[in-house]
């Protein structure tokens, strides 16, 4: 018997078995059709093309995804891990193949690629989870093996964006990686941030907040006008911002917080919309719309990054970029979303952390337990506007100039749609959707190969918003709850153990 | 002498809960003795839930003062120098007392130590079990956590805290038979199993006074048999005083000391079970009949009919 067992190969063993069989018949297959091609030259003689590097590909994909099929229980864990693996050799084999990469498109299908990898498995972790368990289970202490998982692409994920800009400026230069590391880097990671700091407010506390982009204007308008005014630092006016961020959170929360549900909602929403017109309004102050402009810039630690010789590249002996400034508000908004997410993570597992997900389950059993429901709710609201105020002073002193349209209702959805669309209260969840939803409209821009196919009448910005709207419904159809709906517990006894979306409610205001 | 005469913890006193035109409980006075298990019954719809939402603060009374005193026996007349003040409490030489009608709902738990559960469950469904009473405790932690600072800086007080705190919701767990399920999310759990988690949730908070909302409803003969026991072990092991409304006669009778009986908002009944159980009102009251001559009428009626 235990012999036997012991000779049963395992089921990775089974997988990659099956997996290279079928490998092996895909590179037997595609050898005579897809290895050698005839072409006419310039000079109208036949050639003999030699195309093995697709012969590979198709290969490399047959077996990983064959091998992903015998892995994978869940149907769709496997339908969405396999339709991901593809995307992500797709996104290699543009980098490798043609004669100018194609980072854009790269990237896309690489991030998408992933996400619905992370989709597949986390399916095949509630497949797993979803029998109930006969209540004498036996008592095995074992770690979950998918929230390990997580972490591990958390860890990633990380390694990856701290050397993102380095290795974009290193591979396309100065010139050419300004707009990866802009465009894409530092304005994806704002709504990280902003993402982050709603998560508090609606993701743990269940309190629906649609004014948040408010608390994001008064800390970009706090350090624009205490810089230009009072020529204070950067360093100083950002903790300035977030307090004064805070302080209206707090002056909004006091009387609001009575409210629940859709009244809170409406109520935050003409909070967001009065903060808007009073600054445009309100001309001496802020000068309306036109704006602050001639905002300080970020200086190094006091050195500016400038020409001159006192400036950045001159200290440090480099030859002076405007990348340099960059990449250094890179990692400055880096480091600001990655305070907003262990503050946030550690938040979780004190008293009032717990207190605030027990008051979205079920706020009248927490007032049954002794918690002050008001301060519990003021302390998320203060805290989320802290953050959304810390990001707003990094938007100031980012783009140089401020005006009340940058603070929109549009924004307020926006980092909405984040939350929800990551799955509320998860930190993992909302940065994979600050990448999609930023990332994927930016993206979409990079759609000019679509013009090989309908021609070049076709303009794919056009139907860049339509193509996000379209993926926006598919997305909520499929997974109402977010791309990460599992809670996971703030302390286990045992084994920590993910909870079912369908049991952790919204909250209700 | 009966203990709910001689060392009341709370006193009902005159107690009026209006609604509009309809009065929901009308000038209701009684005590709840301290240490005793006290039954709140009644036909449905008599009150019973609106005088325990007025204990709990979740309803504030028309009228009446709800006295508590939470340590020991308060003299008459403090308690009526505090009414007098008009503050919700006052410090005596014998202990605290609290004017529950005057405080709101998280107070009377985080202070007067008054912990309840509802008739209808609200476990936090989404959290595991151990996580809902790590949550009862609260106000304990957020003192210990250094309201989150020291929690941040994870200091040991704050983590010795935070196991001793873990370290009672194991032993909750384990005296409700709960602690293989401790990860769980509670809204997982079998109904029986969600109706001992509340009230071990409610434990967790440290009360001197627990109120329970129909605890056995929804439950069989065993599960009822069960809590039986847990109350009488939460009697009997904690300085806790019980006051429960329970439709479940086999319940009551077993397990309470004092039983108050409602009918349409008023005192009908007050006693021991034995004297509550003869008392021809109460048994009107049940049958549905107007006055206690027609009850008597009836119940020799029913005796005719069984001996036939």
């Amino acid at each position: 018997m235990d012999v036997a067992a012991a000779k049963r190969p395992t089921r990775v063993q089974t997988a990659l078995r099956e997996a290279s069989f079928a490998g092996l018949i895909a590179a037997l297959l595609s050898f005579p059709i897809l290895a050698l091609r005839v072409e006419a030259d310039m000079n109208n003689r036949l050639v003999l093309e030699e195309r093995w590097p697709l012969v590979g590909v198709a290969t490399l994909s047959i077996f990983v995804a064959r091998f992903l099929s015998s892995i994978l229980d869940d149907w769709r864990a496997r339908a969405l891990a396999i339709a991901g693996a593809l995307s992500n050799l797709f996104a290699i084999g543009l980098m490798i193949f043609p004669d100018r990469p194609q980072i854009g498109l790269a990237l896309w299908f690489g991030a998408s690629g992933s996400t619905l990898m992370a989709a597949g498995l986390y399916f095949e972790r509630e497949g797993r989870a979803a029998p109930e368990r006969p209540i004498a289970a036996p008592q095995v202490a074992k770690t979950s093996r998918t929230s390990g998982l997580i972490n591990l692409v958390g860890i990633v994920a990380l390694g990856f964006v701290i050397a993102y800009p380095l290795v974009l400026l290193a591979w396309l230069g100065p010139q050419g990686s300004l707009k990866w590391i802009n465009n894409y880097g530092v304005q994806i990671l704002i709504y990280v941030m902003l993402g982050w700091g709603l998560n508090i407010v609606v993701g743990l506390a269940g309190l629906l907040d649609l004014g948040y982009v408010a608390f994001y204007a008064v800390g970009a308008y706090a350090y624009a006008l205490l810089a230009t005014t009072f020529g204070l630092s950067f360093w100083i006016c950002l903790p300035l911002a977030g307090i004064l961020a805070a302080f209206w959170g707090i002056l909004l929360g006091f009387p609001v917080l009575r409210l629940r549900g859709d009244y809170l909602a409406l109520v935050t929403l003409a909070f967001g919309e009065i903060v808007t017109i009073v600054l445009t309004n309100w001309v001496d102050l802020t000068n309306g719309e036109a704006g602050i402009s001639s905002i300080p810039r970020v200086s190094f630690f006091g050195l500016p990054f400038t020409a001159a010789d006192d400036g950045f590249a001159a200290t440090f002996g480099i030859a002076f970029s405007p990348i340099h400034r960059t990449i250094f508000l890179f990692y400055l908004i880096l480091v600001l979303a990655l305070i907003t997410n262990v503050v946030t993570i550690r938040l979780r597992r004190l008293p009032i952390g717990r207190a605030w997900e027990a008051l979205r389950e079920d706020e009248i059993a927490c007032r049954s337990l002794g918690v002050n429901t008001t301060n519990t709710k003021l302390t998320a609201f203060a805290l989320g506007a802290m953050f959304g105020g810390l990001a707003g002073a990094f938007f100031a002193v980012r783009q140089g100039f401020i005006n009340p349209n940058s603070f929109t209702f549009m924004e307020s959805a926006t980092i909405l749609a984040i939350v929800v669309l990551g799955g509320m209260g998860s930190q993992i969840g909302v940065a994979l959707a600050a990448v999609a939803m930023v990332g994927g409209t930016e993206i979409l821009r990079e759609l000019d190969f679509l013009k090989v196919l309908f021609g070049n009448d076709f303009d794919p910005n056009q139907y860049r918003m339509l193509i996000f709207g379209l993926a926006m419904v598919v997305m909520m159809v499929w997974k109402p709850r977010g791309l990460i709906s599992t809670r996971e517990p703030s302390i286990f006894l045992k084994e920590r153990r993910g909870v079912a979306g369908s049991l952790v409610k919204e909250g209700h205001g | 002498m009966n203990r709910w005469m001689t060392d009341p913890i709370l006193r009902v006193e005159h107690l009026s809960m209006r609604f509009g035109g309809l009065i929901a409980v009308n000038d209701v006075s009684f005590s709840v003795g301290r240490g005793d298990i006290t039954a709140l019954i009644g036909p449905n719809g008599a009150g019973k839930t609106t005088l325990f939402n007025c204990i709990t603060g979740f309803y504030k009374p028309t009228q009446g003062r709800l006295a508590f005193a939470r340590e020991g026996r308060a003299d008459e007349r403090e308690v009526r120098a505090l009414t007098r003040t008009g503050k919700r409490h006052a410090r005596l030489a014998s202990g605290d007392i609290y004017m529950l009608e005057r405080m709101p709902d998280f107070e009377i738990a985080a202070k007067a130590r008054v912990a309840r559960t509802f008739q209808n469950i609200r476990l936090f469904a989404g959290m595991t079990a151990l996580e809902n009473l790590v949550v009862a405790q609260h106000n304990a932690l957020m003192h210990a956590s250094g309201w989150s600072i020291l929690g941040l800086l994870s200091v040991p007080s704050w983590r010795r805290a935070e196991t001793a705190a873990i370290e009672m919701a194991r032993a909750w767990l384990a005296r409700i038979g709960l602690e293989h399920r401790a990860d769980d999310p509670a809204g997982a759990l079998p109904y029986g199993d969600q109706r001992r988690l509340e009230i071990a949730r409610a434990m967790c908070t440290g009360p001197a006074l627990l109120c329970l909302d129909e605890p056995a409803a929804g439950l069989n003969p065993r599960e009822s048999g069960e809590l039986a026991s847990l109350l009488r072990l939460i009697r009997d092991e904690h300085v806790t005083s019980i006051l429960i409304i329970e439709h479940d006669m086999s319940v009551v009778m077993k397990i309470s000391d004092h039983v108050v009986v409602l009918d349409y908002g008023a005192l009908i009944s007050d006693g021991t079970p034995d004297y509550v159980r003869n008392d021809p009102n109460v048994i009107a009251a049940y049958l549905g009949v107007s006055d206690a001559a027609e009850a008597e009428q009836v119940v020799a009626e029913i005796a005719r009919e069984s001996h036939k």
